[in-house]
């Protein structure tokens, strides 16, 4: 669930600016910092700190498209993998320096520690936090694309840049916003995820193929696509990881190796992107 | 020079040509003590060199290189360790052999997608290879690899010194001397005029009647086969292997270390190898964190100025 | 019985979802063919262009290669059976030099392509024939420079040597003269004077002047079908096509 939150913005970013950002998960690490250190050392409510590290990586990830990514548009795929992965290397040198090498400890507020019993079941009432986000999220992104005139936007010129342009969007505009939307997503989700997949500066390079592979599985800016994708790798990790604590991964890449071959586009994408 | 003229003579020797090969030597005979680190930096030359045939020729962007280095890399290791079969020249045959063949097997399943869905594929393919040597440890020495190899000298005359590394040094020098001399008449070749062609327009090259997948495979195998002799001289010299010959860490170094020198330009790789070796050589040692600072804006300058890498900047 | 055409296409349909972009098309193109294909803006000439040599799979129908059915194969493999064409977009080499373009074109069609061991340059068959070709088509002058850096008209020239470096029994010109300056455009029409009678030739084209000087049979397409098809005397007098298409392009 937390995979597909942070996934989500990449998914949407690739889709639509057909960018390859290897550095997203540094963005949601940046997210992932703020929201910790600000809950610890200023204090902040937890969900006040979502709201700060949704902002602030949305603001950052403002600038450096428009001041960075944007001269790399039109740029060869290589060249964007480069930039991205120096991004990544300065980001985490960045938290590294600023913040030393150890994992952070994240502090659950109280009202998300302990279990709730749905009744039939007692559950984590964190991990159920997650999921009632993860869903709502979902929802609320479905309706924005679906539904809205923004969405609708967005949808066309993922379908048909040059079209879409011509009748009158403003891509470029529209790009900063999913962009800034994206990072900021990938922020919360790293910051609501810290308790599971930890938070530290190597952060971004460990996660990346999940990432990446998620976004490939499910389909370049099909949100609905992300979702499952994410759903279906997390549990398949959890559960290989169980029987099978030493093939667990293996198989998830040799998943993703075949389901891609077969089907390039994603299981959720469009054919002939 | 006329344009034909141009064209007959470009595979013709240049005297400067000689020198990266003189000052080799010369390294051999004025730094006696810095012989495992001049090791190491020609082994990454003959691993970037053959990425750049697949990379700077043929255009193909990958992130999983490195699973033909360590392909070939645990096939010496393991045929030293569990077949006692140590002679080091078949043993890089057999390295090329499997790389090649791995590399034919990918190439001919991957090749048929392009962009961010082939550079995934390459990815998984070298972390299922990774996870293998990983979980394989009876055989593979898992986690630890295998250290402590023993080879048979050089031609029976010339044993591997893991003090000072005097043979190793000068047998990798000819390796990669071979591998150059192959790489550079496949480049200068029709195949490699067209390979040059695929990379700058597929859609022409298949309108001219190129079987273009074709070719793309051949140089994928070939170039698999070549990672894998890098791998194998790893092992042979260094005479341990283990994880670290695969995974992302040294795919990525040697993208960077092509990267920086300059693609597609055939001495790139030297130049690249051996710039990113020296400063890492002394400056990752001493501050790790800055050093990964440096590489990342060093990557980000590169992309967004210097796409042709220091060769390129030297043509201006 | 017709005699086999060189290429033909028979109930040649594509449809994009609801947007059909040929419709039924019943093509010929004999041998020795001086053809032209006209019609207005997103009539479906590319299009066709494209069904001929493979880059589009229609719909439905089927394309003859002098008689054989070459509905399935690969644009690679129609070009190895003698089906070149040129792009509307100049695709070409950008990077390398006019002379290295050609010889790409020559190398394949030799069957050099794949070659490794000789260097290319020591190929003297390959860089004769693609030189012929650069001076037959003016562009020696350019011939060492880069793609990239030549005026537009010159690249569109390289683009023509490049498909006529293939050797092909069917040339399929998409706009060749388009970008080219008129006073340069007899260079292409001479080029093509030069080609061996048998070969059958097509041009899409929106150069009347260029159209009535090559062509000896015309085509015209509209909306996706064929509207009207004939000698160019026939056509330059038929009505319905001066009101869809030429209107006043004849008149004075």
């Amino acid at each position: 669930m937390v995979l597909f939150i942070v996934s989500v913005g990449l998914s949407v970013t690739m889709g639509l600016m057909g960018f390859v950002n290897l550095a997203h998960g540094g963005f949601a690490m940046l997210g992932g910092y703020a929201i910790v250190l600000s809950m610890r050392h200023w204090g902040l409510p937890f969900l006040a700190a979502l709201a700060l590290g949704f902002a602030a990586v949305a603001a950052i990830s403002v600038v450096l498209e428009r001041l960075l990514y944007a001269r790399l548009y039109r740029g060869s795929e290589l060249d964007q993998v480069l930039f991205t992965i120096g991004l990544v290397f300065v980001m985490i040198a960045a938290v590294t320096l600023g913040f030393g090498p150890e994992t952070q400890l994240v502090m659950l507020p109280d009202w998300l520690r302990g279990q709730t019993d749905l009744g039939f079941i007692r559950y984590r009432t964190y991990s159920i936090a997650i999921i009632v986000f993860g869903v709502a999220l979902m929802l609320a992104l479905w309706l924005g694309f679906e539904r809205t005139r923004i969405g609708a936007r967005i949808r066309a010129a993922v379908d048909n840049q040059r079209m879409a342009e011509s009748m009158g969007v403003n891509v470029r505009r529209l790009f900063t916003l999913t962009f800034a939307v994206g990072s900021g997503l990938a922020a919360v989700g790293a910051g609501l995820g810290a308790e599971i997949l930890g938070l530290d500066p190597q952060y971004p390079l460990r996660y990346l193929a999940y990432f990446l592979i998620v976004v490939a599985v499910g389909g370049l800016g099909r949100v609905t696509g992300v979702f499952y994708a994410a759903l279906l790798i997390g549990v398949l990790d959890f559960v290989l990881k169980f029987h099978f604590p030493k093939g667990g991964t293996m198989f998830i890449y040799a998943l993703t190796l075949v389901l891609l071959l077969a089907r390039p586009q994603g299981l959720f994408g469009k054919k002939g992107a | 020079m006329s344009a034909i003229e141009q064209l007959a003579t470009r595979h013709r020797l240049r005297w400067w040509e000689a020198l990266p090969w003189v000052a080799a030597l010369a390294v051999f005979f004025l730094f006696p003590n810095h012989l495992a680190f001049g090791t190491q930096l020609l082994i990454a030359i003959v691993f970037a060199l053959s990425l750049d045939l697949v990379l700077g020729y043929a255009g193909i962007v990958t992130l999983g290189h490195a699973a033909f280095f360590g392909a070939g890399a645990y096939t010496v290791g393991m045929l030293a360790q569990h077949a006692g079969w140590n002679e080091p020249l078949s043993g890089l045959v057999a390295a090329a052999l499997v790389a090649g063949a791995i590399g034919l097997a990918s190439g001919l399943v991957l090749l048929r997608t392009h962009g961010l869905t082939l550079l995934m594929l390459t990815l998984c393919t070298m972390a299922l290879l990774e996870e293998s040597a990983n979980m394989a440890h009876h055989y593979t020495g898992g986690f630890d690899g295998m250290p402590g190899l023993a080879f048979k000298p050089l031609l029976g005359v010339f044993p591997f010194d893991v003090l000072y590394f005097r043979p190793q040094y000068l047998y990798v020098l000819v390796v990669l001397l071979g591998c150059f001399v192959l790489a550079r008449a496949l480049i200068y070749s029709s195949f490699g005029q067209s390979l040059t062609g695929i990379r700058e327009n597929i859609l022409r090259m298949h309108a001219v009647g190129a079987p273009v997948r074709a070719r793309l495979v051949i140089v994928y195998a070939i170039s698999a086969a070549i990672a894998g002799v890098a791998g194998g001289l790893f092992t042979q010299a260094n005479a341990y292997v283990n994880l670290s010959t695969l995974g992302l860490e040294r795919s990525a170094g040697v993208l960077i270390m092509l990267i920086l020198g300059g693609y597609g330009r055939l001495y790139g790789a030297f130049v690249g190898a051996i710039a990113y070796m020296v400063l890492e050589h002394f400056l990752a040692r001493a501050y790790p964190t800055a050093w990964q600072l440096g590489v990342g804006l060093m990557l980000i300058l590169v992309a967004l100025y210097a796409r042709n890498g220091i060769l390129g900047l030297v043509k201006k | 019985m017709n005699p086999a055409a060189l290429l033909e296409t028979r109930n040649l349909c594509k449809n994009f979802g609801a947007l059909e972009v040929a419709r039924e098309v019943d093509f010929r193109l004999e041998r020795g063919a001086r053809h032209a294909l006209i019609g207005p803006n997103g009539a479906g000439k590319t299009t066709i262009v494209n069904l001929l040599t493979g880059v589009l799979q229609p719909s439905r129908g089927r394309v003859l290669l002098e008689g054989e059915d070459v509905t399935a194969l690969a644009p690679a493999k129609r070009v190895k059976r003698g089906i070149a064409r040129t792009f509307q977009i100049n695709q070409l080499f950008r990077g390398l030099s006019a002379l290295e373009n050609v010889c790409i074109a020559v190398a394949e069609r030799l069957g050099a392509g794949g070659s490794m061991l000789r260097p290319a340059g020591r190929r003297a068959d390959v860089i004769a024939e693609a030189w012929r070709l650069i001076e037959m088509l003016k562009l020696a002058a350019d011939a060492g420079r880069r793609v990239a850096e030549l005026p537009y008209g010159r690249q569109r020239l390289v683009e023509i040597a490049i498909a006529l470096g293939l050797s092909p029994r069917v040339l399929l010109l998409d706009e060749p003269a388009a970008g080219i300056p008129s006073a340069e455009s007899h260079i292409l029409l001479d080029a093509i004077a030069t080609l061996p009678q048998d070969i059958g030739v097509l041009i899409v084209e929106h150069d009347m002047d260029l159209v009535f000087r090559f062509a000896r049979r015309i085509t015209v397409m509209v909306s996706g079908a064929i509207f009207a098809e004939g000698t160019p005397a026939e056509i330059a007098a038929n009505r319905d096509v001066r009101a869809v298409y030429l209107g006043s392009a004849l008149d004075g």
